[in-house]
């Protein structure tokens, strides 16, 4: 844990903190998309999580991720530092569960503080007499849904820019990667749904079938972590 | 313990069918700077990343510490110090945060990691400057900090890539400096690549003289100019002439001859005496006043050995 600590204070220092103005600017705007923009839209009903507030927790830290990522090795190898760092005593696993880790604590961090927010503006501005949170289940399995979709992004985020020359050519591989699989993705859900007896999933409350998918997601997250595991070789790494 | 702290045996690397590493066989005592020569391309860094683990050798095999290369690099990387071809420092961390960050990897505390930062900042007159970010400073300032964070952690055994290229003589000289009394300071092993040959000279206890991936020659850089390179002598005085240039050159002992102003610079074989030359100069009319001889310098024994195996 120390190890995974270390780097990700380093991701923080570097990626984050060190930019100037941009730095913190870029979370104080998304803050204010998901805490204040959203909920003033939505009204009372922010707090029993509309689509859009269902949309914005998924995928805001989910374009967050994408936007950033592509960094994690790609950027170290661009400004010359990943040999130094590889030539250290870090561990492969730590270095790896770190880059992923800052970059999901930071976009999941920022999408909880935005929740957050909204939580506070719902409660002032659509005032009804005591505090309201929100619908609970829903909340505990979209937020789920959120950790698992996001790490999967940070996850193959990471290994495409494991061995991409420059950021941006990680940049480039990983929006095409999301075109392919944003409408390969609805193509195959499609076709399972189709191939599945109609009606399977009518009992389960949607907070069930979101854990549901939670639960899918978080599989194929450890998959994509063991294939990033499996590719992270330091001889190939000095060489690429 | 073992004296030697890196041992090669027949270690190879090739890249396809460039043979970056060829055979090198070599042994590094412990507590010395060794500089590791040899031009650009002649298999310095790939060296170094065979001895740091980083790359799996075609074949032979390297020691470090008395750990294997190829089962134990983590074990060699726990241990030692590198500052590689690039500087590596995060730029756009503050010099501070950059050593903190190492310190932290080899588990440093705290309060260790702050004293040493005073310390190695105090010693290398960046201290003042520690809170600023890295990519403002100059390239001097930056390779000084670089050998700040290869050391900080105390490492017996440091790796450094050629820490001296693309600064101006003042900076390099600065650096060169601060690395030889740290390294007298800590009693540490320096492993030095470098292709500068002032600064092998100044800095090494020995050296090894590697082309395109074969080790040439190692020893102390006396030993190497006893070996290769031979002695020179000045020979001052008046009358001196073509006609004596042309009859130095035929005799045996004699490698070089040139005329120089109104000196004659004689290079002389191993172990020739420049007496029996003098006294032919002398009977050829020559009235000599003075002779100086000297020793031929490292760099002259570099081009030597790159000329005798090209």
């Amino acid at each position: 844990m120390k190890d995974i600590s270390t780097i990700m204070w380093k991701e923080w220092k570097d990626l984050l903190f060190q930019s100037g103005v941009t730095g913190v600017v870029r979370p104080l705007i998304i803050i204010g998309v998901l805490g204040i923009l959203l909920p003033l839209q939505s009204k009372a009903s922010w707090l029993h999580l509309p689509l859009a507030g269902v949309l914005g927790i998924l995928l805001i830290p989910f374009f967050v991720i994408i936007t950033m990522v592509g960094d994690s090795f790609a950027g170290e190898r661009e400004r010359h530092t990943l040999e130094t760092l590889l030539a250290s005593r870090m561990p492969d696993r730590e270095i790896l569960v770190g880059k992923i880790g800052a970059i999901l604590g930071y976009a999941w961090g920022i999408m909880l503080m935005g929740l957050l927010v909204g939580l506070v503006v719902a409660n002032i501005a659509f005032w009804k007499g005591h505090v309201i949170f929100y619908q609970l289940d829903l909340f505990l399995a979209v937020v789920a849904l959120s950790l698992v979709v996001n790490a999967l992004g940070a996850c193959g985020g990471v290994l495409v820019s494991l061995r991409a020359a420059t950021v941006r050519q990680a940049q480039q591989m990983l929006t095409i990667g999301m075109i392919v699989l944003s409408f390969g993705g609805v193509f195959v859900v499609n076709l399972i749904l189709r191939a599945l007896p109609p009606g399977l999933f009518s009992s389960l409350s949607i907070a069930a079938l979101l854990f549901l998918i939670v639960a899918i997601v978080a599989v194929l997250d450890l998959v994509l972590l063991g294939i990033t595991f499996a590719r992270f070789q330091r001889s190939r790494l000095i060489l690429n | 313990m073992d004296t030697y702290v890196i041992r090669t045996e027949h270690l190879s690397r090739s890249f396809g069918v460039v043979q970056a590493v060829n055979e090198l066989s070599l042994e590094v005592p412990a507590g010395i700077i060794f500089g590791f020569l040899g031009p650009n391309g002649a298999g310095k860094t790939t060296t170094i990343h065979l001895l740091l683990g980083l790359l799996e050798p075609s074949s032979g095999r390297a020691n470090v510490l008395g750990f294997d290369t190829r089962s134990q690099a983590d074990q060699i990387r726990a241990r030692i110090g590198a500052l590689l071809e690039f500087s590596g420092l995060y730029e756009r961390m503050s010099a501070e945060d950059n050593l903190d960050f190492y310190g932290r990897i080899y588990h440093m505390s705290a309060p260790e990691r702050g004293a040493r930062i005073k310390e190695l900042l105090s010693h290398m007159d960046l201290w003042e400057r520690r809170k600023e970010q890295v990519g403002k400073w100059s390239r001097g300032m930056k390779q000084k900090l670089a050998v700040a964070r290869a050391l900080f952690h105390h490492p017996s055994l440091v790796f450094l890539d050629e820490p001296t290229v693309g600064l101006d003589p003042v900076a390099a000289a600065t650096l060169n400096d601060d690395l030889a009394s740290l390294v007298a300071r800590e009693g540490i092993t320096v492993f030095l690549n470098t292709h500068n040959l002032v600064e092998a000279e100044k800095l090494c206890a020995q050296v090894g003289v590697i082309r395109q991936g074969k080790l040439l020659a190692v020893g102390h850089p006396d030993e190497l100019r006893q070996e290769k390179g031979g002695s020179q002598a000045e020979i001052f005085g008046h009358g001196l002439n073509k006609h004596m240039v042309e009859l130095l050159r035929k005799q045996p002992e004699v490698t070089a001859a040139e005329l120089q102003n109104s000196h004659l610079t004689v290079t002389l074989r191993e172990k020739s005496e420049i007496g029996p030359l003098v006294s032919l100069i002398v009977k050829s009319g020559a009235d000599v006043e003075e002779v100086r001889r000297g020793k031929a310098n490292l760099e002259e024994v570099f081009l030597t050995l790159m000329e005798e195996k090209s």
